[in-house]
This record gives structure tokens, sequence and C-alpha cells, in this order.
């Protein structure tokens, strides 16, 4: 008995292609959205190049945003949760037809999202400008997500959870519900609906929403990969499961409190504000209990960083993230967020989490796994992939340092006044001030987009050296000690 | 000094409810840090669980810092609700809010600044045009509230008037400016005028009529027919002279200034399907001495019309009106 259960666990196979279809269109798109990154940051700078009306700065700028994180972080979190699921519950996916159904059905969002927005068809909501028809799409997409993720864990074969999966689990609900609760509408017709709500519920329930985007989306989720693939990468025990526990129980509950921080000094009644800006401060340490986790698991292999780029990708991702997650509370603070509201320090410190957490933290994990998933021992070049470790650091830099000095420059300038009270400086002024640093991101934007085509030219030479590995034998079933 | 008239609840559950949601909230956090920080932990040892060959934890314990900042946190946001509001309908002790906010810095603001620009409400308008502190103030007011549609220099735009060229839709007297300012004005060209029959070649010789009297290329054979349209189309509201009516914002035909354009194309498109314009009303909203400094600006860039005869008059009676509005 014992003998054909072993047989028979020796025959079953990790279900790799799904995982390779999102690695390789993480890149892909990651090309694409930062790209229309560029475009825009350039349509700034040069307003000349905003010259017809489906590429102009209006329509590409909720494009760029829907495309880097859902479309590149999107599959990036697709990719990494699928191969984790499996290699850490020692089984194969659950429904492999359904999983590949999401692979299929969610390129299908990305596709309508890049044909409607520039159209100018959108809901108007941030982060959820997708009409009613492709919302559902995107509910179908993802409850079949949630049926593959949590059916594997269910026919688990181990006894405890890993860590990674209750992160990559908690995205999963949360993201189901805010969807559902933000897009619910009044459809017209195909291409128009109205909100359920109005006023200022409606802006509230739109910043419940967005914070919560940013903090299960694209904090829990890239959390979930961070507990994956900065262990493997550094082959080191994670530094302490406790602090696993708490960071993870008190992130999840507080982050859904913290979204009326956007909406300070508004129609927003001053306890909802208030609410917000306290739950956003109490959630400095539950999102610092990562970071000191993911880089205390190098503590003893420090001399690894010196030639893994790999890892310098990890850890330098986990830097921008403590640094994002401690200026977020900050901001908002209502005074603090007096000066830094509507300038350019708010799409600064979006940045140094979206390139400098996110884009990195998936980068290194999709480096560790393609040669895995293509049957190479490591990728087509390692020298490329610290040229690109470089070009995306400094490009980070660069990007959140112009848009710290433009933005708090803009605070500043407009509220200052005169000896009889009225303003110094006109908005256009302001405008005029910002042109340096607009032309300073547009090259970090360059130099981050230059490093990904570097990723897609590594890839796709590893990819022709390599085979689709479709072999990899499931672990046998772990036991509790 | 109690902003807080109404209340942001529709009943008195949701006040107790949201006290209560929120107290429970912070306080599990911090029950949960204490909690779990005292667990048994073996610094330097793994917990004992394996997954996927190599993954493992280690059963450190969590650092103290970083408690005692969680600590902090949560101890920062207690002593926060009390001050503030925050829990429900609690004002919290400094009774802050953000109106409360605003109108304190507006008062602050009006008894700094208010007397500079008050002073200049005893003088009539050409005289302060004529002050230089008054014209940098105006200046500045002009960039604040003018410049996004008439520009940083007050030259206009394609629908947005010219301020210094002497042409004026509704007038350029003091006392016309400043009833622009602080009412605003709604301009409203009918769709062909008052003769809606007009048909697509009717329009078009009623627009060649209208380019021949300030000199724009035109048909002659339309002009002909398009003069004797005028009258019925026209007449009414451009006169007949075609010098427009400044009373009601009609303007001039053959002055040359073309608030929309004067192509062809725009100019048939207008009398088609008529035209709206509009300036907002700033009254209220600036108060009577800066819209008096913003008249005095506009008045003072070259294209101000000087009032005929009771100005000598006019400007001791505001002399004696403003001191009573500064009560």
């Amino acid at each position: 008995m014992r003998e054909v259960k072993t047989i028979m666990q020796s025959q079953a196979t990790y279900n790799y292609k799904v995982v390779r279809q999102f690695a390789v269109m993480t890149v892909i798109w990651g090309i694409v959205g930062m790209l229309v990154g560029v475009i825009i940051a350039a349509q700034l700078v040069w307003p000349e190049l905003s010259f017809a009306e489906w590429l102009s700065y209006g329509r590409l700028r909720p494009l760029h945003t829907n495309a880097v994180i859902f479309a590149f972080g999107g599959c990036a979190l697709f990719a990494t949760s699928y191969y984790s699921v499996q290699r850490t519950n020692h089984t194969s996916l659950f429904l492999p037809g359904l999983a590949s159904f999401t692979f299929w059905g969610w390129q299908v969002v990305i596709v309508l999202a890049a044909i409607s927005l520039p159209l100018g068809i959108t809901s108007g909501k941030e982060y959820a400008e997708l009409e009613w028809p492709i919302d559902l799409l995107i509910t179908v997409v993802w409850v079949s997500y949630a049926i593959v993720f949590f059916g594997t864990i269910g026919i688990r074969k181990t006894k405890h959870i890993y860590v990674s999966n209750w992160f990559f689990g908690s995205m999963i609900i949360a993201v189901a519900l805010l969807h559902l609760v933000n897009s619910a509408a009044m459809p017209v017709d195909l291409f128009k609906s109205y909100s359920a709500y109005s006023g200022v519920q409606d802006a509230m329930i739109q910043w419940w929403y967005g914070h919560n985007a940013v903090g299960f989306f694209l904090t829990a989720g890239f959390l979930g990969m961070m507990y994956y693939f900065v262990p493997k990468q550094a082959n080191r025990p994670v530094y302490s499961y406790r602090l696993s526990v708490v960071h993870f129980w008190a992130l999840i509950f507080t982050y859904m409190w913290a979204g009326p921080h956007h909406l300070h000094y508004t129609a927003l009644p001053d306890w909802t504000s208030s609410i917000g800006m306290i739950f956003s401060l109490i959630l400095l340490a539950p999102s610092w209990g990562g970071m000191i986790n993911g880089i205390m698991t190098l503590s003893g292999a420090w001399h690894k960083l010196r030639d893994d780029p790999i890892l310098k990708f990890m850890i330098t991702s986990l830097s921008f993230y403590g640094m994002s997650t401690f200026e977020g509370p900050m901001m908002s603070i209502k005074t603090v967020n007096a000066l830094s509201h509507y300038t350019d320090w708010t799409v600064g410190h979006v940045h140094s989490g979206a390139l400098g957490w996110v884009a990195m933290i998936s980068i290194g994990s999709i480096y560790y796994l393609l040669p895995r998933l293509f049957g190479k021992a490591e990728m087509y070049s390692t020298r490329l992939i610290n040229v690109h470790f470089w070009l995306a650091t400094l490009g980070t830099v660069l990007y959140i340092a112009a848009l710290w000095i433009s933005g708090v420059m803009q605070g500043l300038m407009w509220r200052a006044t005169n000896a009889d009270g009225t303003l110094t400086y006109s908005f256009v002024e302001s405008v005029k001030a910002s042109y340096p640093f607009w032309t300073i991101r547009v090259v970090g934007g360059v130099l981050f987009l230059v490093g990904m085509l570097l990723m897609a030219y590594n890839m796709f030479k590893t990819i022709a050296a390599g085979r689709a590995v479709d072999d990899a034998k499931v672990l046998e079933p772990a036991h509790a000690h | 000094m109690d902003f807080n008239i109404t209340s942001d609840f529709v009943s008195g559950f949701w006040n107790i409810y949201v006290i209560v949601i929120v107290l429970v909230s912070i306080l599990w956090c911090a029950w949960f840090l204490w909690m779990q920080g005292s667990v048994k932990f073996k610094p330097g040892e793994v917990t004992g669980h394996k997954w996927d060959e190599t993954l493992e934890e280690y059963s450190n314990p969590l650092p103290s810092w970083w408690r005692w900042m969680f600590y902090l946190t949560v101890a920062f946001a207690l002593g926060y609700l009390a001050l503030y509001p925050g829990l429900g309908n609690m004002a919290g002790t400094f009774g802050w809010t953000m109106r409360g906010q605003y109108d304190a810095e507006m008062k602050a603001a009006e008894a700094k600044y208010g007397p500079k620009f008050n002073q200049f409400l005893q003088q009539d308008v050409m005289t302060v045009a004529a002050n230089p502190e008054a014209k940098e103030m105006g200046q500045r007011l002009f960039q604040t509230y003018c410049e996004q549609c008439h520009g940083g220099d007050a030259g206009g735009a394609t629908s947005f008037p010219n301020l210094k060229d002497g042409d004026w839709l509704w007038g350029g007297t003091p006392e016309r400016i400043k009833e622009t300012i602080a009412a605003g004005r709604m301009g409203i060209m009918t769709p062909k005028g008052t003769k809606p029959d007009m048909d697509a070649e009717q329009v078009k010789d009623v627009v060649h009529y209208v380019r021949s009297l300030s000199g724009l290329s035109a048909d002659s054979v339309r002009v002909q027919r398009g003069a004797e349209l005028y009258p019925q189309a026209c007449l009414a509201c451009h006169g007949p002279e075609a010098k427009g009516m400044e009373a009601a914002g009609y303007p001039n035909l053959t002055d040359k200034v073309w608030l929309h354009g004067s192509s062809e194309a725009k100019m048939i498109q207008i009398v088609t399907n008529g035209i709206q314009n509009q300036m907002p009303a700033f009254g209220e909203f600036l108060g009577p001495a800066k819209v008096h400094l913003l008249t005095a600006y506009v008045w003072g860039l070259g294209g101000g019309v000087t009032p005929a005869a009771p100005v000598a008059e006019a400007a001791p009676a505001a002399a004696e009106a403003a001191p009573a509005e500064q009560k």
C-alpha cells in the first residue's frame, strides 16, 4: 500500500504550463504598461505629443495604471501564486482546466481594457475604470482563480499552510470583495454605467476600494510572493514565524480602515477622516513587519548580495517597501496631507511602491522562475540581470527623488502668500517650475523601461535554449512533527 | 463655536456603533500584539515545519523596537481620538473641526489683510487704477482668479474676451466692468437669430453679408442677398448699423473683433446653432473690496472707458457708501 502511494506520487507533476504563460506575459505587459507610462510622462513635458484624442493624456493615464497594476502586477501574482501554491502544498493545481481559463480570461480583460480606455469608455473610478461588462468578466475570472487557489490548498499534502499562501489567499478574498462592492453600478447601455452610490458615499467607497487595491493587490499579494521567493533565493529560513503571524493579521485588519486618508479636507465628515488617519499610522508597524522578516531572512548570508543580482532585486524591493510604507502613514497625517495632497509627491509615493516594491519583487521572482520553468540552471545572462538591476534602481531613484522635489515645491508654491494675502504664484507658475523635474521623471522611466527590454531579451534567449518543463515531480507529502 | 450642529448619523445607533467598533479595533491590535509577543520563543531554532524541500521558519521573537513602535501608534491613536473628532459624534476635547479651522484661518486673514483691500473701497475706480500699489494687488488677484480664461496678459483667447483692446461686449465703464465681475454675464445668441426658418443657403448669405461689414472676404452676390435677410434675422439684437447692443452683450459686427473666430465655417456654425458664453459671478466669493480692485485693474489695462458726466457726483457717493459697508 505504501509502495503504491509512492509510485502514484512520483507520477504526479506540477502544472507549470499556466505558470509559464503568466510569467511570460508579466514581462510583455510590463513593457507595454511602462511604455505607456513613459509616453504620458513625456506628454507632460511636451504637451504636443498628446495629438490624437485616443492618445491623449486623459485616456492613456488610466491605461497606464490599469496595465501596470492589473496586467503586469496581475500576471506576476498569478504566475507566482500558482507556482508557490503547488510547491508549498506538495500537490498539483486543483482544476487545471479552470486555471487555464483564468489565464485566457485575464488576457481578454487586459485586451478589452487596452481597447476601451483609449476609446474613452470609462466608469470614471480610479483604478476601477473598466465598464460593467468587463467588470463582470473580471468577477468570473477572479472567482475561478479563488477556486483554483483555495482548491489547491484544500487538496494539500502538508499539514501546515505556508505563510506565502496566507497572503495570496487574503489578497484573493479581499480583492473579490472590493471589486464587487465598488463596481456596483446601473448600466445605461453596453458602454456606460453609473455608480450605485452618490456623493460623498461614492467617494468614500471608491477610496475604500482604491486604498485596499494598494493594500491587498499591491501589498498583501506581493508579500506572499516575497515570502516564497526571498527564502528560496537566499536559501535561508524565514526570520521569524511569529512576526509573520502578527504582521499578517494586523496588516489585513488595519488596511481596511485606511481609505479615508485619500479624502482629507473634503466633504467627508471629520470623524471618518480622523479614523482613516489613525489607522494609517497604526499600519506602519504591520507593514514594516514584512520588510523586517524579508530583510532579516538574509541575516548570516549577506555575502550573497554581492554576486546574486536576483537577490539584489528582492532586497532592494523590500527597502523601497519599507520606505514607502513609512512615507504613506506620514502623508496620511492631516497637516502633512494639506501640503502633499494633489501634488507630485503623491505620484512619487505611489511609484516608490510601484517601481521600487511591486515591480522589483516581481522582476526578481520572475528571474527565479524562468530557468525552472524552461529547464535551465540559470538565466541566459546573469550579467544582463545585473545591468537590469542597476537600471531599475537608478530609474526608480531618479523618478521618486524628482517628484519629491516637485511635489513639495508645488505644495509650497500653492500656499505661498504675499504681504497682502494674495497668492504669490499663479497655478501655471507652479507648472512651469515643475518642468525640470518632469524631465528627470521621463529619464527615470526610460531607464526602468530599458531594463524591462533587457529582461525580455534575456527571457527569450533563455526560452530558446531551454524546453518547457512539464515533468517536475510533485514532492512527497510532508508530515507534521 | 459649535460647528457640529447637525449629526453625521441618521440615528443614535450608528454613533454608538462607530464608537464601539473603532475602540474595539484599536484595542484588539494592542491585545493581539501583547498576546503574540508573550509566547515562548526559541531564538535561532527553526519551528520544525518544512515545505518545498527548503522552506523553514525561525522561532525568533518579535523585535522589541518594532513592538514598541506598534504600541506607540496605538497609544497615539487613542490620544488623538480623545483630542480630535473621530469617535462618532464626540467632538474631542480640542473641539477641532476642519470647518472651524477654515473659518478661523479666514477670519485671521480678514483681520490681517482686510484693511489693505478696504482702503481702496473709498476711492473711485479710476483713482484706484492710477495707484501703483493697487495696480500690483489687482494684478495678483487677476493672476489667481482671471488668468485661467483671460490669459496672463489679459489678452484673452478664442471665446474668452481680450480685456485690454478697448472692445467691450458689456461695456467698459467702471460701473459696467464691476457689474460683470461681481454678477457674471451670460451671452446668448439664438440659433439662426430671429429668423429660425432660414435654410442653409440663407445662413450662408447672412454670414457673407456680416463678413463684408468688417472687410472680411465675402461673395458679392451672397452679400446682396444677405443684406436683405439681415433686418429680419439679426437687426433686433445687433442693431440697424450692426453695432450691437452693449446693454445686453450683443456684439458689434463691424469692429473686426471676433470672439469665437472669423472663419466662414465657424460663423456658419454659430449662426446655425446659436451660441452661449458665460462669465462666472465673483461678487459673493471675493467680496466688494477685491472686486473693486479687480475692476480698477481691468479698467486700467488700457481699454477702460471713462464715463460721461456724472462721475464727479458718483465718486463722493461711493465714498459715503463704503464706510457704512465696512461696519
